[in-house]
Order: structure tokens, then sequence, then C-alpha cells
């Protein structure tokens, strides 16, 4: 076992991670949610001027992540390693999003989960003294989405009630080491759960064992109850994923109240948006972080939050060879700044 | 976390239960007026072209008629917001299978002419294509032998 | 007005029918218009759809089963008039003019339309 390492699943980093910045660019429908003004960047035409929805995604990433990086008043040459990933097949749009950058990149895919996935990478790369910057994200286009895994969109299906709304958009951060910021403390990684779900109209059912599985492991390994926490956010598992986890969570003896949130219910308002279960997709959770959480963890309003990114581990051939679609999750505990000199 | 094919089960159920149904009702209620307006709109166009054509060409000038229309209404991106409220009602008619052949048509395009728009247009039509052909020479080939 | 009627009612129950598959059954659009076109096919074959359509006109041919009724139709009016040959012709003949009107529009209008956001 490392020394970092406490506990199954959970490693606590030396110093902590500093995140230095954090920028969101959505598209017009997330621009009208509830967490419409905290956003950076509003694009009305979700095609971003670009010729196709693959093209549009690397637009939203390239330029999101040229903002996050001047917001945190570094040249993109500062950053040692950049790590990100989308829903696209092979990731493309990632590739052709940051291709012009020029930095060492680690391409990654965790579903919907990449953020966390992201964010556990990044900060390890920098505790672990490989890095003094890195440049964590993640991204998704409801049209590129349902292109891929659905349907064309002009067929004219309904989507049932426990369907989600994948978020066009792209949510980054840079991570660095020193400085009053949020801090990353503790990673709790996530293991695959499988257990049974196969409708791929139903995701939150699919990816919240997976998030169950994260918050007991935190809670083992650290000690801590869910009242630990100011705030508890899974990545994209709606109204029903965050009830089930809710159910699952108190037959292992933990109450999840209020606290408990989850960035999919956060960004759409359900009853005037018709998003159905809610916000999903990679971006869902990393643009919540950045536009929702970040700025409360930096005035200190939120003293600790567990970010629990969700993934549906999927693809449309698993999916028509009649395969279970497992989950994912990563947990990051993240310290706001009112609360740092305790540790 | 318990994951045995006894907790599988138990989650099975859990996730029925957290997951609404449909509001299968309203749906019917919405699928009924619309499919039954469209193949109203089918009769009047039949008796207008009957007048002048045989039956069987009058029925044939229905089908390109409404395939038409539903192309164009695909293009404009209005029969997606028909299907979303009408359901079976839009998908049913053949206005509806005429959708999901533009509707691919269209999207796939950025993949070229050839193998976006040209593949693609099958990847729902195909199938009725496929089977409805099998099954006709099923049909043909039984007709054959007993039916005649 | 009376014609107009049937067509309504029938074809409206014939997309009731669609509805309740795609709600308790979760079957796709894409197998919903399977089924359809083989069971009308079948019912075709069997002689069954016929009086349907001479009841209710449109309403029983415009929905995809009156498409799969078509095929049933050609292939048996084929095979009375070309014999064994008719099985492999009278399918495809039938549904001919509704195949080729849909791959043509939908060739023209991909050409001039951009896929949309919802």
């Amino acid at each position: 076992m490392g020394v970092k390492k406490i506990g199954k699943q959970t490693v606590r980093l030396s110093e902590g991670v500093r995140i230095l910045a954090a920028a969101s660019t959505v598209s017009k429908k997330e621009g009208e949610g509830p967490l419409g003004k905290y956003f950076d960047k509003i694009v009305e035409d979700s095609t971003f001027g670009e010729k196709s929805w693959e093209l549009a995604e690397s637009r939203f990433i390239r330029e999101n992540m040229e903002l996050v990086v001047q917001k945190a008043g570094l040249k993109m040459n500062d950053m040692d390693y950049l790590l990100c990933g989308d829903l696209l097949n092979q990731c493309t749009a990632s590739t052709f999003g940051i291709m012009d950058f020029q930095i060492p990149f680690f391409g990654l895919y965790g579903a919907c989960s990449t953020m966390g996935e992201s964010m556990c990478l990044g900060a390890m790369l920098i505790d672990g003294g490989f890095a003094n910057h890195t440049l964590v994200g993640a991204s998704s286009h409801f049209c590129g989405a349902e292109k891929q895994f659905r349907a064309p969109l002009s067929l004219g299906n309904q989507r049932p009630p426990s369907a989600t709304w994948t978020v066009t958009g792209d949510g980054a951060v840079v991570l660095g080491k020193k400085g009053n910021f949020p801090c990353i403390t503790e990673i709790t990684t996530g293991k695959i759960m499988d257990m049974g779900v196969t409708d791929a109209n139903n995701m939150g059912a699919a990816m919240a064992p997976a998030a169950v599985d994260v918050l007991i492991n935190n809670f083992q390994d650290t000690g801590r109850k869910p009242q630990d926490y100011d705030v508890i956010a899974t990545g994209d598992l709606g109204e029903i994923g965050r009830g089930l986890v809710v159910d699952l969570m108190k037959k292992e003896g933990f109450t999840m109240d209020g606290r408990f949130t989850d960035c999919g219910i956060e960004i759409f308002d359900k009853n005037t948006q018709d998003t159905h279960s809610g916000g999903s997709g990679c971006a869902c959770s990393a643009v919540t972080f950045c536009a929702h959480f970040y700025p409360r963890l930096m005035s200190g309003e939120i003293g600790s939050m567990l970010f629990i990114p969700t993934g549906a581990l999927l693809s449309t051939t698993s999916s028509q060879q009649g395969q279970n679609i497992p989950g994912i999750a990563h947990g990051v505990v993240i310290e706001g700044c009112g609360e740092k000199e305790d540790k | 976390m318990d994951t045995s094919k006894r907790a599988k089960q138990e989650y099975d159920q859990m996730v029925k239960k957290a997951s609404p149904n449909s509001p299968i009702f309203t749906n019917c209620l919405k699928a009924f007026f619309s499919g039954g307006l469209i193949c109203g709109f089918g009769q009047l166009l039949l008796d207008y072209f009957s007048k002048t054509n045989s039956q069987e060409d009058a029925a044939l000038l229905v089908s390109v008629t409404l395939i038409a229309i539903s192309a164009i209404l695909t293009g404009f991106g209005l029969y997606e917001k028909l299907g979303k409220h009408c359901g079976a009602g839009t998908i049913i008619p053949i206005t509806g299978f005429a959708n999901s052949v533009v509707s691919p048509a269209i999207e796939f395009k950025k993949e070229g002419l050839i193998f976006g728009t040209g593949a693609k247009m099958f990847i729902l039509a195909g199938p009725v294509i496929v089977y409805g052909t099998f099954t006709s020479m099923i049909v043909g080939l039984i007709y054959y032998f007993v039916g005649r | 007005m009376v014609s107009f009627l049937k067509a309504f009612l029938v074809g409206g129950l014939l997309c009731v029918i669609g509805q309740i598959l795609i709600d308790k059954t979760k079957l796709t659009s894409g197998r919903i218009l399977v089924i359809y076109v083989c069971l009308g096919c079948i019912l075709g074959g069997f002689g069954i759809y016929q009086p349907l359509k001479d009841f209710a006109g449109a309403g029983a041919t415009v929905p995809l089963t009156g498409f799969g009724y078509r095929l049933a139709d050609g292939v048996m009016k084929e095979v009375d008039s070309s014999g064994v040959l008719g099985i492999f012709t009278g399918g495809m003949k039938a549904a001919a003019g509704g195949v080729t009107a849909a791959v043509v529009f939908a060739f023209l209008v991909a050409l001039v339309a951009n896929p949309k956001e919802k």
C-alpha cells in the first residue's frame, strides 16, 4: 500500500492540490437554466460557427481551456500536463480541441465521470511531484451525443420520463500547488459497478450503484459520515438516480439529507426546460462544478464538499449486443477557502 | 456494496418503483388523434385522386404525397416537434417511415453524400425493407404452393 | 365524410396499438416499424387485411401495416400472373413507388437541409 493511501479506495494528498481557476462555456439551453448567470460564456448557436457538432465540441473545449488558463493568470505553456476527455468515439472532440496547445496530453475516457477522473489524476500528478500545474476538464455536446448514441435529431420519437438531457459545453480547471484557493485533499477512486441495468434511457439507475460504492468507501476510508460534508454532489444521476442513491444508502445505514444534490438536477429546470430526469454528459458535472460550486468553495460558503462525477459505460455496440450498462464514479474531496487552517 | 444476484434483483425492483411510467393514457389519446388525422387526410387525398385514377394508382399517389410532405417537414425540423407529442401517431403512418429515411440522411450528411447520406439513410428504414421483403417472399411462397 | 371518419378511427386505433407497444415494452420506433410491416404482410397473406382496407380505406393503407399489406397483395398478384418468379418480383414491385419516393425525397431534402438542434 502506498504511503498516501488510506483505506481501500481512498488516497490523501500530502500537500493538497489547489484549484487555481475554473471556467465553463455552455450553449443556449444551459444558459437558460437556473445556473445561467454563473457560466463564464454562453454560446447562443450550438454549432459555434463550425461545420459539424463534433467540430463545435472541439471549439467549446479549445476556447474554454484558453479561458481558464487566462483566468488563472497563467500562460498555456505553464501547464505541464493536460488531461481531458469527452463522449465522442475515440475522444476525437478532445483531440481536435486541444491539439494546437502542444502540451503533454493524457486523453481520458470515463464516460460522464470524466471530470472526476481528470481532476483526480491531475491532482495526483501534482502531489506526486510530477507537475506544477495541470489543466483538466471534460466536455460533451447534446447533438453529437444524440447522433452517436441515440437517433438522428430530426427523428420524431419520444423521450421517456427517465431520460436525461446531455449538456452542451466544456468545464475545465487549472490545478496548482500554492495559494489561497479551494483545495483537493482526498480522492476516492471508484470501481466499475454493474447491477444489471440495461435500459439506455435510464442512465441514472445505471450509475447510482457506482455513486453509492464511492460514497460508502469514502465514508469507510475516512471515518466520516454524510453530515461531515457541507455538500455532496453527484454528476448526472438526475431525479431518479438521486432517489435511488438515497434509498440504497439508507439500506447501508447512511442518511443522505438535503446536503446531497446532483449536478444534473441543478443545471436544468425540469418543469420549464423539458429535460425529464435531468442533465447528463461529461459537461454536466464539469460545468456545474465550475460555475456553481467553485465560486462557493472560493468564498468559503462551502467548507468541504464531496464531488462525485458519475459515468455510464456503454457503447452502441455493447448496448446492441445486449450487455448491461455498468457505471463508474470518482470521488473528489475539496475543501473551501474558509476552513483550510485545520489541515 | 452488495452485488449478489439477489441484490441485483432487489435493485431491479427499486429501479422499477423509482422510474415514472410514461403517461400512457394521454400518449394514446394524442397518438389516436394525430394518427387518425393523418389517415383521415390520406383518405381525403385518396378520394380526390380516385376521381381521375385507378384505385391502385390513387393509393400510390396518396403515399407519395404523404412521403413528400413528411420529408419537407423533416427538413425544416418540424416533424420531430410533432413526433415529440404525437408519438406513435406520427411513427406508424407512412409519414413516420419517410421521417425515418429523411432524418438520418440529413444528420449524417457531414460524413459525405456516399457513406453519410447514402449509407445511413437506411439505418432505420433498411430493416423495414429487409423484413418486409422477406415476409412478402414467404407469403408468395406459401401462396404459390397452397394458396392458389 | 363517412370515409374520412372511418379512416380516422381505424388509423387512429392502429397508432394507439403502436403507442401501447412503445410505452409498455420499450421497443424503439425502428422495431415497431418492422413489426408493423411484417404484421401487415402476414395479415395480407391470410386475406385478413383486405376487408379492413375495404372498410377503412386510407385508415388501413396509410399506417405501415398497409405497406406490408401492399407487399403481400403484390406478391400474390404477381404469382398469379407470372408464376414462381412472382415470388421474387411481386413484393418489391408493389413497394417500388413508396420506397423510391422516400429515397428520392430524402436525398433531395438532405442536399438542402442541415441538422438542427432540438
